[in-house]
């Protein structure tokens, strides 16, 4: 009997298309990190230093400092974050009131804009001579207080979004049950809500804990006297180019992220509580004094969240603040020194740019990994590879492509100083999520749309043209969306990257706040958030649309019920 | 010299063998059928007949070719499988002209013809603008086939094609299938677990069970000469019993039940009636033989049964022909299958 064994086969052309998407995804994050680590532990002679990198940071209290100021900040950023996104989410899933839609949008309103943005509303709000500062109550802004504040707001909305999916998933019968034993409400929460959530609780602390350790705008704006790593690894890298001792920092950073990936991990294994097919929806209850207390802490936050906005638009439209309130669009009329209106078309660019690369290989990988005509191993490999941007910071990446690309010795140096390493930078900084949405997707269509279309002896890339991509427009928009709102508002990877010749807005805004024009950062930061309004309003539409045709292909009882599902899982 | 064959098939998945040394040969024009339990390795056998799996060891011939190590686009066939795979986001007309736009040999107009020839076939011209959420199961599956057959291929591939569909569905479709594969007398692989629907449909049955091929013939020789034990239970009922080291079956409806035996007579034996089970047309009774204990079913028309007026614990005899009973020299008889 004959072994079969074609070496043929491995020459198909998902084998070569994987092999060069997998060795660029390598270039982009391994090479990067690994630049990054061989930094930390190298002389600024490049000589072998062990650890005496690390031993020297933290045998300068000036330096280690940080380490216990980042700590704290991020654990009161985390503790409250969680506390008011659940509070939030059992809000909008579990009680009556009513405006849901209304709370669930004004809940998504900071990641529309930069974290330094968020600083700015605050100085704004108690800045020496913001407007609660002027009612009376000064709470000393700057310092650790705005950081924990600015986290705060940070957080909170990943958070929330966290616990409204945890929530949402409520078995309606156990309620019941309770209830026919006499359970009091109190029990009821203790005994069957929180547990249901515990897993989302650990989660959410530990993201919002990992956001906050390595946020970098917010401190940089209020940060005043206060040190955290972030702004540690820009002052020594952008500040003194100590590049090996930001790279030491910048491996430190590492670590509560690598933690809460693995925890996530581990968690996400234990997590199979899943939803019991039988569950019944949860039949909420009237409670008058439930619905008033949770208008006041849903209206509370949200009032918060949109004076932030509002602040911003009172800085823009108002010649002088506070002291004279002329209303003046001269603030839209950018110093080109601080960044300019090109700052802005710069910024707008990089995001397009990032959205449309991002998302091709994004998607045309997840083809791969789930789909795809290739040998096992590549899909191994690029499944692993795909998580691991998850655990990487902003500013480890851009250091990381820092030490890599920077070097006159590596053949892609060119890219250095163009828009493409930010777009890069963003492609792997915001990866991870992409990813999981295109496999999500790509896992549900039926598996055998390929082997049909090899037996009508239609080409694997036309299937996927015609087939695959529109079966999962949905997914592709939503990577768009995301890859874009991303890039416009991120701050810690490309504050590194960007070059004299293509600022973009969110450092901008630094500038200009340094500078001492906030009211064309506030202008700016309007800018930004319009363009990321519009961004989502044309996916809303756009997702309308689609699922108006797919309702419209469906048997007319179907689509009564299918309408029904897109409504209540309006986006978030 | 035969139209399509398989020799030596091995296929292993990690530790699992799926398929073990297996022999089919297949001739022009036949409708052949694997049947088999799940997890015997009859799926796996259709895909390596379709090169969407490579076998470890083994050869597939195909019209006197060696096509092993083809890709599946270079195999002249079409397939349908269970879930129909059909594109929700285009039209029925689309489905067909998607294959269709393919063969840039033929013209618009002539792609245009062979749609409405294969939608014309299957009775389903009039629904070509739906999409296929707008259809029921069955037209599903009546599309699914007029795409499998519509670049005219050499041979068609059905995967359990009518396992999601209703009883009454099914045996209409089964039907509208061998119509259509007897008019183009296409060479056709059936692959199914239901052996109604092999028997109905298929020229030959290879029964499978455990990667291994346990026969091979037409539906009759596989009912009536069943060569192995696991053979004979698994299609239709077999009374299964066991003397030393020989199994020996003999079928339901070849059970006669009387009151009153011929005297001397070896063939009738002496039991007791425990259940009668009504099944419409025919009447099963379950019974227990007296002198070695074991149990016992056996098929009787319906009206049969009224005449007689069985009642359970009633004594009666059974009558076992000789030229009824089956026997398996050195195997063992398998748990009875009363399905």
């Amino acid at each position: 009997m004959k072994r079969i064994r074609d070496w043929k086969l491995y020459r198909n052309p998902g084998n070569i298309l994987m092999f060069c998407m997998t060795l660029a995804f390598v270039v982009i994050l391994i090479c990067p990190l690994f630049a990054l680590f061989s930094k930390a532990f190298l002389t600024a002679s490049g000589e072998f230093a062990g650890l005496e990198n690390y031993m020297k940071y933290f045998s300068t209290p000036a330096l280690s400092v940080s380490i216990k100021n980042t700590m704290v900040v991020s654990l009161a950023a985390a503790v409250m974050g969680t506390l008011l996104g659940f509070l939030y989410a059992y809000g909008l899933t579990r009680t009556g009131i009513k405006g849901k839609i209304f709370f669930r949008y004004v809940a998504m309103i900071p990641p529309f804009l930069p974290t330094v943005v968020h600083g700015l509303s605050l100085v704004y709000l108690f800045g020496n001579q913001g407007i609660i500062t002027g009612l009376g109550w000064d709470i000393g802004l700057y310092g650790r207080t705005g950081i924990i504040l600015s986290e705060i707001i940070y957080t909170f909305p990943q958070a929330f979004l966290m616990f409204s999916i945890a929530l949402n998933y409520a078995d309606g019968r156990l309620y019941e049950a309770a209830d026919s034993m006499g359970c009091s409400s109190l029990k009821k929460f203790t005994h069957i809500t929180l547990p249901s959530v515990r897993y989302t609780l650990i989660n959410s602390l530990f993201v919002c804990f990992t956001l906050a350790f390595t946020d970098f705008g917010a401190p940089k704006v209020l940060g005043g006297n206060y040190n955290v790593l972030a702004t540690d690894i820009y002052k020594q890298v952008a500040g003194q180019f100590n590049m090996n001792m930001g790279a030491v920092v910048g491996t430190l950073l590492l670590i509560p992220a690598v933690i809460s990936f693995g925890v996530d991990r581990v968690v996400s294994g234990k997590n199979n509580d899943g939803i019991s097919s039988k569950a019944q929806a949860l039949k909420i209850k009237k409670c008058g004094t439930r619905d008033g207390a949770f208008y006041l802490i849903c209206g509370g936050i949200s009032l918060c969240l949109l004076s932030l906005v509002a602040v911003l638009f009172v800085g823009a439209f108002t010649k002088y603040y506070p002291y004279d309130l002329g209303f003046t669009l001269e603030n839209f009329r950018f110093n080109p020194s601080t960044g300019g209106i090109q700052s802005y078309l710069n910024s707008i660019e990089m995001s397009l740019l990032t959205a449309v690369l991002g998302t091709i290989f994004a998607f045309i990988y997840a083809y791969f990994i789930e789909r795809g005509k290739c040998t096992g191993v590549f899909k191994n490999t690029g499944r692993m590879l795909s998580s691991l941007p998850l655990a990487l910071p902003g500013m480890v990446i851009g250091l990381g492509f820092i030490f890599f690309f920077n070097q006159k010795e590596n053949p892609l140096n060119f890219i250095y100083g163009t828009v493409m390493i930010l777009v890069l930078a963003n492609m792997v900084h915001f990866y991870s999520v992409p990813f999981v949405t295109a496999s999500s997707a790509l896992k549900k269509l039926d598996r055998e749309y390929e082997n049909v279309a090899d037996s009508l002896k239609i080409p694997g890339w036309k299937t996927f043209c015609k087939v695959v991509v529109p079966l999962s427009l949905p997914a592709v928009l939503e990577i768009f969306m995301y890859y874009f709102m991303n890039s416009m508002v991120t701050v810690s990877a490309v504050v590194f990257l960007y070059s004299a010749q293509f600022k973009i807005a969110s450092i901008a805004i630094t500038h200009m706040e340094e500078a001492g024009d906030i009211a064309q950062a506030a202008a700016m930061s309007l800018l930004i958030l319009f363009i990321n309004v519009a961004a989502r309003g044309i996916y809303e539409a756009c997702r309308k649309i689609s699922s108006r045709e797919r309702t419209a292909r469906s048997a007319a009882g179907k689509a009564r019920i299918h309408f029904l599902k897109t409504r209540t899982q309006s986006s978030l | 010299m035969a139209f399509l064959s398989v020799k030596n098939i091995v296929k292993k998945f990690d530790t699992q063998t799926a398929l073990n040394n297996v022999n089919v040969d297949i001739e022009k024009g036949e409708l052949v059928s694997i049947l088999g339990p799940s997890g015997c390795g009859k799926t796996t056998l259709l895909r390596i007949i379709a090169g969407l799996e490579t076998p470890d060891m083994g050869q597939v011939f195909i019209d006197g070719k060696d096509c092993t190590q083809l890709p599946p686009s270079k195999r002249n066939f079409g397939i349908v499988f269970q879930s129909y795979a059909l594109f929700p986001h285009m039209t029925v007309e689309q489905n067909l002209m998607f294959g269709l736009n393919q063969q840039k040999h033929l013209s618009k107009e002539e792609r245009k013809e062979r749609a409405r020839e294969v939608l014309e076939m299957v009775d389903l011209y009039d629904h070509r603008k739906k999409y296929p959420s707008q259809l029921s199961g069955g037209q599903q599956q009546r599309i699914a086939l007029a795409r499998a057959i519509s670049l005219k291929p050499a041979f068609l591939l059905l995967d359990e094609p009518l396992s999601a569909l209703d009883a009454k569905v099914r045996v209409k479709l089964r039907a509208e299938i061998r119509r259509i594969q007897k008019k183009l007398g296409i060479t056709t692989i059936l692959v199914t677990h239901d052996q109604e629907e092999a028997l109905t449909m298929a020229d030959k049955i290879v029964v499978m069970n455990n990667a291994v091929v346990e026969q091979i013939g037409t539906p009759k020789e596989i009912y009536n000469a069943p060569k192995t034990a696991f053979t004979a239970n698994f299609i239709g009922t077999m009374n299964l019993y066991q003397q030393d080291r020989t199994a020996w079956g003999v079928r339901p409806e070849l059970i006669g039940i009387t009151r009153t035996a011929k005297a001397g007579d070896p063939a009738y034996l002496k039991g007791t009636v425990e259940e009668i089970e009504f099944r419409g047309a025919l009447t099963r009774i379950y019974g227990r033989l007296e002198e070695s204990g074991e149990t016992v079913c056996a098929d009787m028309d319906s009206h049969l049964e009224e005449t007689l007026c069985l009642k359970e614990k009633e004594e009666v005899f059974f009558h076992i022909p000789q030229s009824g009973i089956i026997r398996y020299p050195g195997q063992k008889g398998a748990e009875r299958n009363t399905a």
